[in-house]
């Protein structure tokens, strides 16, 4: 039962993985956009939301109202006005912006907020829980948390396969040139993209300052689980996406519960396993 | 290029002015030099470790204006600068900073504090320059084994005050002492420098907690920032343990005690090092942060007052909360106590400009600062000396929380707030 357990939880937790990564999957999908700047980014949004739950007296989960829409906006912005300067055919530009941007964002936020370990408080949801069975239980939290990765990537997919601006994805995606040639604007669908990302990372920025606290320089820490849950799951591959983080949250689980030293050892084993027998990932972007 | 083109004239121009200026910068001070002490101060403003730095800001301003124009050293007026750079938490950086200090700035005299990621590379560099250093905020036992320190022969140059690894283990002992449990103690340290020394099963608290009579539990190091504390949760609550002890960040106790709810497991006692000496994190945890227990270094209720602003320790943190309008940290105290010690070495030293004669200074230390006496004696070994430490609980207050000393037969002096009662 205690295995039983272990494993349940580490699924849960792979929720929140897959919510670090769905960001990261999503803009390198698009437009081959490595994010350096995401785990801070989560942050920001996780800093935006204690500004709005302290000024409105909302809680958490209903600050994301405004939340979601003003990292879009940023994310917009971000693309629209600098990073679309560093697309083309090197990776490195993006890699190397998104780097100072990560530096830039945590000491501005250090510079606003101090360096004090903050949270959010919602009410009783960060203890409550159902008692499954005697050994067994589901802390609502982490349910949730787990149910809105669910949604966030079935949504996405959606949006994707559904839609005309996943059309629109999908198509600058294939062959950036020639969707500009039937008459795609590339920079506003890449600024798109790039909002619908930040949206999710309010999601997972709001799910993180809930669950523990956060404080401005421990974004990147929290940014790695993305990667690899995006590595894992293979690259573009939204619902492998998820699938790579619930991989990541159970190597974890059972690593830590031979021997708690082994807990992110056995995640990173299992993605260096991923990498070595399958470079392209578990679930490889299918081809329409 | 467009628009405004440097061209070859002004370019050259420029590079003159450039290969220039230091040579006129360094003329015109050279004479005010001679009757300036110059002190370097390193600590972490950014980075993990910048809530250590937090009240740097107001006492260099407080430190500053006390200095005013200057102290009276060796029977001549001294001015007293004090050049303060930031380690952001990486011990490359602090000791890059420091031989910066040393080899550029020239200080006469060089402080560090915050964990030994800031305070080892600094001393470091300073006894390989041969520079006086004082410093603090960091167990005494990372700062001088972590530097490869032989108790028999000790440093020269560098000198610590802060308390140990046997400090922590005496507090936390006597804390628990006047609650009932049945003495099985879960322990929860991750595998960074602190929590490796905390919980090595020869020199940490495991064997000391032995021989007291308690049984410790303890399941392995886990990784920093972990997401997932069930496997150690599961342990515990399968051997009945209601006491839980540890060292941990902050973002890592939240998500364990988080899931200690969820997962229905309540001990009665929860003392852990490092995590909790913040209001802040206490505040960040809600109704769920009362009760919880800390080693205390220092508080506003402390008997002592410094030396060099006469503030008692309660009206040390008042200043710092009208400045500020933050609360009181346990930091505070001691970065204040730094800069007492390092005047009152200035003052003393015969002769400033002498590395040898600061040197002696530091050694004859005998000073009353405002977290205690320092006073280095050669004991625990030479170049370290102690000072006190209890234990506590953080209470509910009418707003936010209050840090209730709950044990003090380690240090006697500093008065006790009430006993350790256990959580709900």
């Amino acid at each position: 039962m205690e295995w039983a357990n272990s494993i349940l939880q580490g699924v849960l937790t792979g929720g929140l993985y897959a919510l670090f990564a769905a960001g990261l999957s999503l803009i390198f999908g698009v437009m081959r956009l490595v994010n350096i700047a995401h785990g801070d980014l989560i942050v920001l949004a996780a800093y935006l939301a204690l500004v709005v739950t302290q000024t409105l007296g909302v809680d958490p989960l209903t600050s994301l109202a405004l939340v979601a829409p003003g990292m879009a906006l940023i994310g917009y912005g971000l693309q629209r006005f600098l990073l679309n300067h560093t697309l083309g055919d090197d990776l490195l530009p993006p890699l190397l912006v998104t780097f100072g941007l990560s530096v830039i964002v945590q000491n501005g936020l250090l510079e606003v907020f101090t360096a004090d370990s903050r949270r959010l408080q919602a009410g009783g949801l960060e203890t409550a829980a159902w008692p499954v069975m005697p050994g067994l239980s589901v802390g609502a939290l982490p349910a949730l948390q787990f149910a809105v990765a669910v949604a966030v990537v079935g949504g996405l997919q959606l949006l994707f396969y559904k839609t005309a601006i996943g059309r629109a994805f999908r198509a600058v995606s294939d062959d950036a040139e020639t969707a500009e040639l039937v008459g795609l604007d590339n920079r506003h669908v890449f600024a798109l993209a790039m909002a619908l990302s930040l949206a999710i990372v309010a999601i997972a920025g709001v799910f993180l300052a809930v669950r523990a606290n956060f404080d401005p320089s421990i974004g990147p820490a929290r940014l790695i689980f993305g990667f690899e849950a995006v590595i894992i799951g293979g690259l573009g591959n939204l619902w492998g996406t998820l699938a790579g983080g619930i991989i990541l949250g159970v190597a974890q689980a059972v690593g830590a519960k031979i021997d708690p030293g082994w807990q992110l050892l056995a995640g990173h084993i299992a993605f260096l396993a991923v990498l070595a027998f399958r470079p392209e990932g578990l679930f490889p972007r299918v081809r329409h | 290029m467009t628009g405004t083109s440097i061209t070859r004239r002004r370019a050259a121009q420029l590079g003159a002015g450039l290969v220039g200026a230091p040579a006129l910068l360094r003329l015109s001070p050279a004479r005010a030099a001679d009757d300036v002490i110059r002190v370097g101060y390193v600590n972490a403003l950014t980075g993990p470790l910048a809530g250590f730095g937090e009240a740097d800001g107001f006492i260099l301003e407080q430190v500053r204006k006390i200095l005013g124009d200057g102290i009276q050293s060796g029977g001549k007026k001294w001015k007293v600068e004090i050049i303060a750079k930031d380690s952001q938490s990486n011990p490359n950086r602090a000791a890059e900073v420091a031989q910066e200090l040393i080899l550029s700035n020239k200080v006469d005299l060089l402080l560090a504090t915050s964990a030994p990621e800031t305070v080892n590379p600094v001393a470091d560099q300073a006894e390989a320059n041969e520079t006086p250093c004082v410093t603090t905020n960091c167990p005494w036992q990372p700062y001088f084994f972590g530097r490869n320190g032989d108790p028999a022969k000790g440093f020269k140059y560098t000198y610590h005050y802060f308390w140990g690894l046997e400090d922590v283990i005496a507090a936390y002992l006597a804390m628990w002492d006047g609650v009932p449990t049945n003495k099985i103690v879960a322990g929860l340290f991750p595998n960074d420098a602190d929590g490796n020394a905390w919980g090595d099963p020869k020199l940490g608290l495991p064997p000391a907690f032995d021989k007291a009579g308690y049984k410790i539990v303890d399941p392995g190091r886990y990784q920093v920032m972990s997401n997932d504390f069930t496997a150690q949760i599961a342990a515990y609550k399968k051997a009945g343990c209601e006491i839980v002890v540890g060292n941990m960040i902050p973002p890592d106790f939240a998500t364990f005690w988080g899931q200690c709810a969820q997962q229905g497991f309540k001990p009665k006692i929860v003392t852990i090092g490092k995590a909790l000496l913040f209001p802040s994190v206490i505040d960040s945890l809600g109704a769920r942060g009362a009760g919880l227990s800390s080693e205390v270094w220092w508080t506003p209720s402390h008997p002592y007052k410094s030396g060099l602003s006469g503030q008692s320790c309660k009206q040390l943190c008042d200043a710092y909360t009208a400045a500020t309008k933050r609360p009181w940290t346990q930091p505070l105290g001691y970065v204040h106590s730094l800069f007492e010690i390092a005047i009152d070495v200035l003052k003393r030293a015969k002769d400033v400009k002498s590395s040898a004669s600061v040197l002696e200074a530091i050694a004859s230390t005998d000073y009353k600062s405002v977290v205690g006496p320092v006073k280095w004696t050669g004991q625990p070994v030479k170049n370290v000396t102690k000072t006190p430490l209890v234990a506590g609980q953080w209470r509910k207050a009418a707003n936010g929380f209050d840090l209730v000393i709950a044990e003090n037969k380690t240090a006697p002096e500093i008065p006790l707030g009430g006993k350790l009662e256990p959580l709900a």
